[in-house]
């Protein structure tokens, strides 16, 4: 990566001035037209969020006086996430969904870095077909009702563990995880055998460890995608004293039903609904805001492009 | 991608250890019994997320067989009583609803293989051909965002945006303009949602195009540019043909996909937009069974719905290889 950079670098620099990496260098008229167009496809994708930030944050009669929506607040008032956020139906759902986050976080890193593992052990009984099952599994989807009989049959119905164990090993996941482990100098494995270290001392102390950056990305990724559950929820828990943020979401922004006092914290004054309804989206994006600079840096590194190129 | 990505993954460690040093390899003589008391620990490692991958793949799978069956959740599948093909003649004999849905996936998948399927190409040759590292990677960082929203996200931003009281027409409205009428509106509701995969999605999508067009030798370039050649009749004769396998790879895949369209995205404006326009096989499958208790015909439709994908899927990637590309996998 770094020699090509260097490589590249010095051939921008060095001999034929008129060609970048081969590439006869763009004139003027094409870069404006570039700059144009990317600030333009930029703007469509942040102007939303500053909208909606700043409407959540601006205080009642600002919003009202702009008749719902406004780009930069007068000032900051925090009524809107006080209400939502000192009890009721939102504070609820936002606990319901960190804890799913954790817990299914955890659980399918386990279960994904022991499959893994288990997988990149070639040679050993097995694990030819283990490895074609996973694989296949990639290939075909069991449909909505088939997923939902299952799910009844072992009683997760109305239960976060309906949100969790279904989707808990990503199969794409564990051949990333397992091309990881692959890859490992396996001098190192076979003389901690050679010392007597069993398959679970080494899995724990030399493949957990090792592991450690490619755990980071695949991780975050099932945490993202625990935070933004919406279809096992949606399929799986009728009962809304249940309900994750992403269903919550979808009832009060939405679908637009009002959010009355008995559904908010005890804070006095009630702020605009469209006020509360900004408050909510942003504190649904927050946590993916929060984890994004770190899911950058890893595929910048091209860790994930890598694994799914082979 | 993925079985390619696998198998790739093998031959290249294969390469690394010419000895295959590994565990040991199968003696022979060993019996089944000692590699099974020597392999164990590996088998229990494997277990727990094998067991979910079984049970919810596959197992799951079985389940596919209340598809002929009357069936009633009351019964269970062992004594709800076995109806043969039934449930598909009704879908056959063209239930209007079933027959709408169709019709509409059928729609939307067109229009994603023709406005979402380019827009990444075009992103990453636009991104590619920028000059200064540090823009491109501002550029790439803002645009990979909205791939980590949720769908309930992305449709409530939408909506705030587009809507009736959204920031657009409280705009048009302060000004005395005329406002617009999107959110809701039927005639609007395919450029609506294919505009939300396109804000989603382009810019994620862009992340396999562009390390593709890393890999493309230089050399090409800097001959073809010594010959004269443009930076247009670069990308028309290196460029895009670098891109080939990547864009034949992906439109099997997509093939493959082209019965399942955005669950989530559509269930979520079903609400406002009405089922006319927005109803889709799944939703379909959804609607009628989880919600209206039409299990077997709804199960029916997925099993339909799987196969056909499936198909699609092998007939796509023999026919990539009759015309000479690498396809999916190769069996």
């Amino acid at each position: 990566m770094s020699s090509a950079e260097t490589a590249s670098s010095a051939r921008r620099t060095g001999r034929s001035g008129a060609l970048i990496d081969g590439v006869p260098r763009p004139g003027r008229v094409e870069n404006v037209i570039k700059a144009v167009v990317l600030t333009a496809i930029c703007a469509v994708v942040i102007l939303p969020f500053i909208g909606i930030i700043s409407t959540s944050l601006a205080p009642a009669d600002q919003v009202t006086r702009a008749g719902g929506f406004v780009l930069l607040p007068e000032g900051i008032d925090l009524t809107a996430y006080r209400s939502i956020l000192t009890g009721g139906v939102v504070t609820r759902a936002l606990l319901i969904s960190s804890v799913v986050t954790a817990v299914g976080t955890a659980l399918s890193l386990t279960l994904t870095a022991m499959l893994g593992w288990a997988l990149s052990r070639r040679g050993s009984i097995g694990n030819r077909p283990l490895l074609l099952l996973v694989l296949v599994s990639l290939l075909f989807n069991p449909g909505i009702i088939p997923s939902y009989l299952v799910v009844q049959q072992l009683g997760l119905l109305d239960t976060l563990w309906a949100i969790i164990i279904p989707t808990s090993v990503s199969a794409f996941n564990v051949i990333v995880v397992r091309a990881f482990f692959v890859g490992l100098p396996q001098e190192v494995m076979d003389s901690a055998r050679i010392d007597g270290a069993g398959e679970w001392k080494l899995f724990v102390h030399m493949g957990l460890p090792l592991a450690r950056p490619v755990l980071a990305v695949v991780g975050l990724f099932y945490g993202v995608g625990y935070w933004n559950a919406f279809f096992n929820a949606l399929l799986y828990i009728s009962d809304s004293a249940l309900w994750p943020l992403q269903l919550v979401l979808r009832t009060y922004v939405v679908d637009g039903t009002q959010l009355g006092a008995q559904d908010l914290g005890p804070e006095v004054s009630l702020p605009p609904q469209t006020t509360i309804q900004m408050a909510i989206l942003v504190i649904s994006i927050i946590p993916i805001l929060i984890v994004y600079p770190f899911l950058q840096r890893h595929f910048a590194k091209g860790m994930l492009t890598g694994a799914v190129k082979g | 991608m993925t079985t390619t990505a696998g198998r790739q993954a093998t031959t290249r460690s294969r390469k690394l250890r010419p000895d295959g040093a590994r565990t040991p390899a199968r003696r022979p003589g060993q019996s089944w019994w000692a590699r099974l008391r020597r392999d164990h620990p590996v088998l229990l490692l494997a277990l727990p997320g094998m067991a979910v991958i079984v049970v919810f793949q596959y197992l799951a799978l079985g389940g596919n067989v209340i598809a002929f069956q009357d069936y009633q959740p009351y019964l269970g599948i062992d004594r709800s009583l076995w109806v043969g093909f039934e449930n598909f003649s009704i879908l056959f004999n063209g239930d209007p609803r079933f027959l709408q849905a169709l019709g509409n996936t059928l729609y939307i998948t067109l229009l994603q293989t023709v406005f979402v399927f380019p827009a990444p190409i075009v992103l990453a040759l636009l991104l590619n051909s920028l000059v200064s590292n540090k823009i491109k990677q501002t550029v790439q960082s803002v645009l990979y965002l909205p791939h980590f929203l949720s769908w309930v996200i992305v449709v409530a931003v939408f909506q705030q945006v587009l809507g009736g009281a959204g920031m657009i027409n409280n705009f048009l409205r302060a000004n005395g303009w005329d406002t617009i009428s999107i959110i809701g509106n039927p005639d609007a509701f395919y450029a609506l949602i294919t505009s939300q995969v396109i804000w989603k999605d382009t810019g994620w999508a862009t992340i396999l195009f562009l390390a593709v067009l890393s890999q493309i030798d230089r050399s090409l370039y800097e001959a073809s540019a010594m010959d004269g050649a443009s930076r247009w009749r670069q990308i028309w004769h290196i460029t895009l043909p670098g891109m080939r396998s990547i864009i034949v790879l992906l439109l099997i895949l997509k093939l493959g996909d082209s019965l399942s369209v955005g669950f989530e995205q559509l269930i979520l404006q079903q609400q406002a937009v009405g089922r006319d326009v927005s109803e889709v096989l799944d939703t379909y499958v959804y609607n009628n069974g989880v919600i209206g208790g039409a299990w077997g015909i709804s199960a029916a439709v997925g099993l339909v719905k799987g196969v056909v994908g499936l198909v699609l899927v092998l007939v796509a990637n023999k026919v990539a290889h009759a015309l000479g590309e690498e396809g999916v996998y190769r069996a």
